[in-house]
């Protein structure tokens, strides 16, 4: 048996194409079953998330079941194949093994190093468990995609800095306040940036949002969303000595914020920390801020800086994890196929058995021996037996390059293909 | 037994050291983890020799520059265990570990011999006074440290160059946290040290202060982290400040240690 994966993602399909393949709620059941009714799938398991809609397979012909499992997608989900064309990708072999390994440890990923996709596989592979739609092959495949997740994550950096500009600021915020409960935070302006930005740090705990807004009525629908208040433009500075964490975003041609108001304000605020992040271009908070005490400024490039290193940073580690698979990749190559020559020695062995069985028989009819020396008789033949299969089924047990010429070579000898 | 004991926690705390070292150049579980064993087993042995030579001298025996040096390292560990146990944060031992094994090395090369106590001297006032100031000092130590630790991720957050120690060095708020708990934990005991001091010396020599240059090094080092904790309270020196004046602090502590320690004059004990 051998591995096959059908599947499309992020890369190789619009979210348009995606959503329409995607097996959701109840159609991923009836995939599975719909699946193993064809007759080249043996095991069959689905990964369906918003990035990626993969379908992976035991299957005896790779070739043939390529087919079927198109045709399959097209009908299920009634979409004219043609258009799969495009959007599908298969893989077999060792070059499926890699692709799940890469899957499972977020190596494929939108975001590489996303740590949703490990628990998105295990769910998946816990339904094809429950559902008995996977056999020996998918089972020890998924196992091992698992564990090489783990390795990959604890043995590489690859998931650990923030590659987003909202995310980086919540990193930075973090390591200024450790905690950001209780924190509270100021808009100012209320471009869309600094809307995502507040709201990625509310997810992390922040808990109060004050917005100031040149147009006071934008500014009260911003706080609505965000359940803060508004307070009007002019008064912002006195609404900053309160505020922990200040994003600004005004649109303005010059500076709003200047070091001397930071500096009463700091005096006012008995040095708290304050972390303000200026995301408008041009900058609308004097740089020379940064200078000041217990205050941090980043402005976009700065916080583009550090996704940029971070990235470089996860490039750099994702390589490290590619290392790994590769490794991961041929010791389960091996082992399938191991796999591969079972049927052979089982198939040998039979035969031999047969035969010996048999030829006792007859000579039992034939003969009136008592039954000591057909025990004796017995004895002996399945000796010859098994040390006349003992160097066939030990070559087949090892592991060699052209293992697949071999099996082919020993079923031709022993005629063990005909039945 | 005394010195097998010593030197077995010597021992210990240098792998201590090695392990905080290596946890430096790369992130990884196990490290910590054989780093604070060892020095838990250092500690073990280092508190065994304290009380054996404790009960074989018949007093508490940190009376000379090497018991002293020593009792200072044990106190530093004490405190990092706790700290260690309560906050759990990134680092702390590879910047404590090695200031800790540094006196413990120092205490090691001093010569062993401890003259005979004077009957004067000997009261329970001695034991009192010196485990509150080494305490102090500890934690005086450690507020240093970690004051350093809270400098080191400054500069990463100012300079917005995150590489490095940045990821794994705990917040600026927790490290400014715990500076300031150990200021304010190292200076009442540094206070009870004071004036247990002055009783035992009043007992001792019939005066509470002498003016020789220990005492004054002391109330210089009382002043300083007075004045440290009334800015912080009522000014908001926090943060930079607070750390860089721990450090101070704590480095007046240490010149007065050793340069007192080397002039071996005065009527204090073991200086």
């Amino acid at each position: 048996m051998r591995v096959l994966v059908a599947g499309l993602n992020h890369k190789s399909a619009d979210v348009e194409v995606r959503e329409k393949l995607a097996f959701a709620g109840e159609k991923l059941e009836q995939g599975l079953s719909a699946l193993l009714a064809l007759p080249q799938v043996k095991e069959a398991m689905i990964i369906s998330t918003c990035n990626r809609v993969e379908i992976y397979m035991g299957v005896d012909e790779p070739a043939d079941a390529t087919r079927q499992v198109k045709h399959f997608i097209s009908s299920f989900h009634s979409i004219p194949e043609v258009l799969l064309d495009k959007a599908l990708y298969f893989h077999t072999d060792s070059t499926a093994v890699r692709h799940i390994f890469r899957v499972a440890s977020s190596l494929d990923s939108m975001v590489v190093g996303e740590p949703q996709i490990l628990g998105q596989v295990k769910d998946s592979f816990l339904l094809a468990l429950n559902k008995k739609t996977t056999g020996v092959l998918m089972n020890k495949l998924m196992k091992k995609a698992i564990s090489v997740a783990k390795r990959v994550r604890t043995e590489t950096r690859v998931a650990e800095n923030a590659v987003s500009i909202s995310f980086a600021a919540v990193e930075l915020a973090r390591k200024i306040f450790n905690d950001l409960g209780g924190k509270s935070v100021l808009l100012l302006g209320a471009g869309e940036m600094a809307e995502l930005a507040a709201r990625h740090l509310m997810n992390n705990g922040v808990n109060e949002i004050v917005v100031a807004n040149r147009t006071f009525e934008r500014g009260c629908e911003l706080a609505q969303d965000f359940k803060g208040r508004a307070v009007p433009f002019s008064g912002f500075k006195d609404e900053m000595v309160h505020s922990d964490i200040v994003i600004c975003s005004t649109g303005a041609p010059n500076y709003v914020v200047f070091k001397q108001d930071l500096h009463h304000i700091m005096k006012e605020r008995k040095q708290r920390p304050v972390f303000l992040i200026d995301i408008s271009v041009p900058r609308n908070v004097d740089p020379k801020i940064n200078g000041l005490e217990n205050v941090y400024l980043y402005d976009v490039d700065d916080l583009q800086g550090v996704v940029d290193s971070n990235r470089n940073e996860r490039n750099k580690e994702a390589q490290k994890a590619e290392d790994i698979i590769g490794v991961e990749v041929e010791v389960f190559e091996r082992w399938v196929a191991s796999l591969q020559s079972i049927p052979t020695v089982v198939a040998l062995r039979q035969k031999a058995r047969c035969i010996s069985e048999a030829e006792l028989e007859r000579l039992f009819n034939r003969t009136n021996l008592d039954e000591k020396q057909q025990g004796a008789v017995r004895q002996m033949a399945s000796a010859i037996v098994n040390k006349l299969i003992h160097s066939p089924t030990a070559a087949l047990k090892e592991d060699v390059e052209d293992r697949d010429q071999l099996i082919a070579m020993i079923r031709k000898l022993y005629d063990l293909n005909g039945d | 037994m005394g010195a097998i004991t010593f030197g077995i926690s010597l021992v210990f705390y240098f792998c201590a050291m090695l392990f905080s070292l290596l946890d430096l150049l790369r992130s990884s579980k196990t490290v910590p983890k054989l780093m604070l064993t060892s020095a838990i087993i250092g500690f073990g042995f280092q508190t065994v020799y304290i009380f054996y030579k404790g009960f074989s001298l018949g007093h508490v025996p940190f009376v000379n520059p090497r018991e002293a040096t020593s009792f200072f390292a044990w106190c530093i560990f004490l405190l990092f265990f706790i700290l260690a146990y309560r906050y759990k944060v990134g680092l702390l031992g590879s910047f404590i570990t090695p200031m800790a094994f540094l006196l413990m090395f120092i205490s090691f090369l001093l010569p062993s011999e401890i003259k005979p106590l004077s009957p004067m001297l000997r009261s329970e006032w001695l034991g009192v006074h010196t485990v509150f100031a080494f305490l102090a000092n500890a934690a005086f130590a450690m507020a240093a440290g970690v004051g350093f630790m809270y400098l080191v991720q400054e500069h990463y957050v100012k300079s917005k160059h995150l590489g490095g120690l940045f990821s794994r060095l705990p917040s600026l708020h927790v490290l400014d946290e715990i500076n300031y708990r150990l200021v304010t934990a190292g200076f009442p005991l540094f206070t009870v040290a004071i004036i247990t001091g002055s009783i035992w010396a009043d007992n001792a020599w019939g005066s509470y202060i002498s003016w020789e240059p220990r005492q004054i090094w002391a109330l210089v080092t009382w002043l300083i982290f007075g004045i440290v904790l009334h800015a912080r309270l009522q000014r908001g020196w926090r943060g930079r400040r607070a750390a860089a004046l721990s450090i101070l602090g704590f480095l007046t502590i240490i010149g007065a240690f050793a340069g007192l320690a080397l002039l071996q004059k005065g009527q204090h004990v073991f200086l």
